[in-house]
C-alpha cells in the first residue's frame, strides 16, 4: 500500500456557526489524479481551501508530505507551498501584471534559477496551454477561458508535486478541455506530479480520474477508485454518472 | 556535471533545486570547444532542467538535434518542455514622439468630447428625471441624500470649526497688534462666506463623494453590472447617475451654509475669549459687513464645484479599464482630477467677481 501524500483526518470546517465539512477523513496518493466530485454548495473548494490553510480548520488534521500543516508555523508552511500549485475556480491572476510576469512570480519567489532559464520556463508553460502568443497580455484582456489556462500555467510554473484544481475545464470549449486533460496526465507521468482536481465534467473524470472522493452536504460519501465509483450503488453517485451520460 | 573529450555530462537530478549549481559550474566550461551534452545518467528531470539545457544549447550555439543524447525518460521531457521550437514572441514596438505626441493628441480630443457628451446626457437626464421618475429607484435620491449629505455633515462641521479658530487666531494676532480686533469679525464672515466654506466642503466631497461615485460606477463597469442595465433597457446615467447628481445638487448649499456658519462661530469663540469682543458686537458686524451678493456667489460656485464632482467621478467610473486594479485607479484619479477643476474653477470664480476681468 503507498504511503499518502495527503492524509485529512476528522475534518471540521465552518463558516462562522454553520459547519461546511463534517469529520472527513481521506487520504489522497501520490502520482494519482483524485477527483472531488459532489452538487454545487457541498463543500468541494472549501476542502481544497482547508488542506491549503486558506482557511483554518475548526477541527481535525491535514498531513502533506507527512507534516501536520494545521499547525505548522508559517514559515514552514511556506515551504510545503513552493511545492505546491493551485488553479483557483476564477484563475485568481494579479490583474496588475502581464500574463508572463504572473506565471513569473514563483519562480522568482521560490528558486535561484537565471532570468534566461525562467524566461524560457515561462515560455513553456504558456505555450503548452496554449497561449504562446498572450504572453504580454494583461489578464484584462483576456477571455474567462484564456484567463483559466494562463492560471494553470502559473499553478505549474514550478513543477509542483501537488497541483490543486478547482473546476480547471469550467468555461473552456471541449477542445481546449480535452488538451488540458492530455497536458494534467502528461505532468502526472512526466513529473510524477500528484493531482487533486474538482470538475463535472464527466468526459474529463473518464479520462482522468483515478480515485474519486465524493462529498455531499459536507460528508464523505464515496472515497475510491473510478472503477469502484461507476460500480457503485450508492444512489447519489449512480444518479451523477448516469445524469452525466446525456 | 562533468566535461569530457568536447562533451558535458550530466548525471542524477537536473531540477529546480540542483540547476542553480550546475550553471556555476557551466560557467567554467563555457569557454572550452563544448559539441555534445550527455544526459543519458540523468534519473529526475523538470521544466526547470530542460529550459537549462535549451539555455546551454543557445549560449554555444549548438544544435539540439545532433547534440543531444538521452535516454527515454528524459527524451519525453524534453519534448514536452524544450522552448527550442517555440517562435520568439516580439517585444511591443516603441513608438516615436511625434507619433505618441499625436496618439496623446487623438485621445485628448476623444476624452474631452466623451466628456461633453456625458455632461450633456448627465444635465438632460438629470432635467427630464426632476418631472419623470422612471428608469429611476425609488428612494434613491433620499438614499444618495443621506449618504452625501447626512453622513457628511459630521466631519465637514468638525473641520469648519477647526478652520475657523485657526484662521482667527492667526488673524488675531495681527489684528491685535492694530487695536483692530473688531475687523477679524470681517474677515472670518467674508472668508468663510465666499471662500473658505464653500471650498472646504467640497474638497471634502471630492474626497468622500466623488471617490465613492467613481469607485461603485467602475465596479459596476468592471462586472458587467452596467452592461446589465442597459441590456434591461435602463440608461445608466438615468439609473446610476442622475440620483447622485439631485441629492448633491440638494445637499450642497446646505452642507456649505452649515460650514460657513460653524466657521464663523470658530472665529465668534476666539473673538470672545482671546480679543475681549462681545458676541454681539461680533454678529452685528457680521451681518454688516456681508452683502447678498457675497452669499450668492458662495452658494452658486458652490454648485459648480457639486456638478464637477459628480461629473468627474461618473467620466472615469465609465472609463475604466481592466479589473479591481482599474478601480482603484479611476478612483485615485476621479479625486485628483474633481480638486483640480474645483480650484481651476474656483480662481476663474474669483477673476470673474473680484477683478471684474
Amino acid at each position: 500500500m503507498k504511503k499518502p501524500i495527503i492524509s485529512i483526518k476528522d475534518l471540521v470546517a465552518k463558516y462562522g456557526e454553520k459547519t461546511i465539512l463534517e469529520n472527513i477523513s481521506v487520504d489522497i496518493y501520490p502520482q494519482e489524479v483524485t477527483v472531488i466530485l459532489g452538487s454545487s454548495g457541498c463543500g468541494k473548494t472549501t476542502l481544497i481551501k482547508n488542506i491549503l490553510k486558506l482557511y483554518q480548520p475548526f477541527s481535525g488534521s491535514v498531513k502533506i508530505f507527512d507534516k501536520e500543516v494545521t499547525s505548522m508555523d508559517e514559515q514552514e508552511f511556506d515551504d510545503i507551498l513552493s511545492k505546491v500549485g493551485m488553479l483557483f475556480q476564477n484563475g485568481a491572476l494579479l490583474n496588475s501584471l502581464s500574463i508572463f510576469d504572473n506565471v513569473a512570480i514563483p519562480l522568482e519567489q521560490h528558486t535561484k534559477l537565471s532570468k534566461s532559464v525562467i524566461e524560457k520556463m515561462i515560455k513553456v508553460k504558456l505555450d503548452l496551454v496554449n497561449l504562446g502568443h498572450a504572453i504580454n497580455m494583461v489578464p484584462s484582456e483576456l477571455s474567462g477561458g484564456m484567463k483559466k489556462r494562463a492560471a494553470l500555467a502559473r499553478a505549474i510554473a514550478l513543477d509542483p508535486d501537488i497541483l490543486f484544481c478547482d473546476e480547471p475545464s469550467a468555461g473552456l470549449d471541449p477542445l481546449t478541455s480535452a488538451s488540458l486533460d492530455d497536458l494534467i496526465l502528461k505532468l502526472k507521468n512526466l513529473l510524477n506530479m500528484t493531482i487533486l482536481i474538482v470538475t463535472h465534467e464527466l468526459a474529463s473524470i473518464y479520462r482522468i480520474a483515478d480515485r474519486i472522493i465524493f462529498l455531499d452536504n459536507g460528508r464523505l460519501l464515496f472515497n475510491g477508485t473510478l472503477e469502484e465509483a461507476k460500480q457503485t450503488d450508492i444512489p447519489e453517485i449512480k444518479t451523477f454518472f448516469e445524469i452525466g451520460k446525456f | 556535471m562533468e566535461y569530457k573529450t568536447q562533451s558535458l555530462f550530466f548525471d542524477e537530478e537536473l531540477t529546480k533545486y540542483t540547476v542553480p549549481a550546475l550553471n556555476e559550474i557551466f560557467s567554467k566550461y563555457r569557454d572550452k570547444t563544448i559539441t555534445s551534452i550527455d544526459l543519458q545518467k540523468i534519473t529526475k528531470i523538470d521544466s526547470a532542467g530542460i529550459a537549462f539545457i535549451d539555455e546551454i544549447i543557445s549560449q554555444l550555439e549548438l544544435d539540439p538535434n545532433n547534440s543531444l543524447s538521452m535516454n527515454e525518460m528524459v527524451k519525453t521531457a524534453y519534448d514536452t518542455f524544450t522552448s527550442a521550437e517555440l517562435t520568439s514572441t516580439q517585444a511591443e514596438k516603441k513608438l516615436d514622439f511625434f507619433t505618441q505626441l499625436g496618439l496623446g493628441a487623438v485621445n485628448f480630443i476623444n476624452s474631452l468630447k466623451e466628456g461633453i457628451y456625458l455632461i450633456a446626457d448627465i444635465f438632460y437626464w438629470s432635467f427630464v428625471g426632476i418631472f419623470n421618475k422612471k428608469g429611476q429607484r425609488k428612494g434613491s435620491v433620499i438614499h444618495q441624500a443621506i449618504f452625501i449629505g447626512v453622513d457628511a455633515l459630521g466631519i465637514i462641521a468638525l473641520l469648519s470649526m477647526i478652520l475657523g479658530l485657526i484662521l482667527a487666531l492667526q488673524s488675531a494676532a495681527q489684528l491685535r497688534q492694530f487695536g483692530a480686533n473688531i475687523f477679524v469679525a470681517d474677515l472670518m464672515a467674508v472668508s468663510m462666506v465666499t471662500e473658505m466654506g464653500p471650498i472646504l466642503t467640497a474638497i471634502i466631497l471630492a474626497g468622500r463623494s466623488g471617490s465613492s461615485i467613481a469607485s461603485e460606477i467602475a465596479t459596476m463597469q468592471v462586472t458587467e453590472e452596467i452592461d446589465a442595465l442597459k441590456m434591461m433597457a435602463i440608461n445608466p446615467i438615468r439609473y446610476v447617475v442622475v440620483p447622485k447628481f439631485h441629492a448633491i445638487t440638494i445637499c450642497i448649499p446646505l452642507l456649505v451654509t452649515a460650514s460657513t456658519l460653524i466657521g464663523i462661530f470658530g472665529g465668534l469663540i476666539v473673538a470672545v475669549t482671546y480679543l475681549d469682543l462681545s458676541a454681539t458686537v461680533f454678529i452685528n458686524r457680521v451681518f454688516e459687513v456681508l452683502t447678498l451678493r457675497d452669499a450668492i456667489i458662495g452658494l452658486g460656485k458652490s454648485y459648480f464645484f457639486a456638478w464637477v464632482i459628480v461629473i468627474i467621478g461618473s467620466y472615469y467610473g465609465f472609463n475604466v479599464k481592466g479589473g479591481a486594479e482599474g478601480v482603484g485607479k479611476v478612483t485615485t484619479q476621479a479625486v485628483v482630477a474633481s480638486i483640480f477643476w474645483i480650484i481651476i474653477l474656483d480662481a476663474i470664480n474669483s477673476l470673474i467677481f473680484y477683478f471684474n476681468v
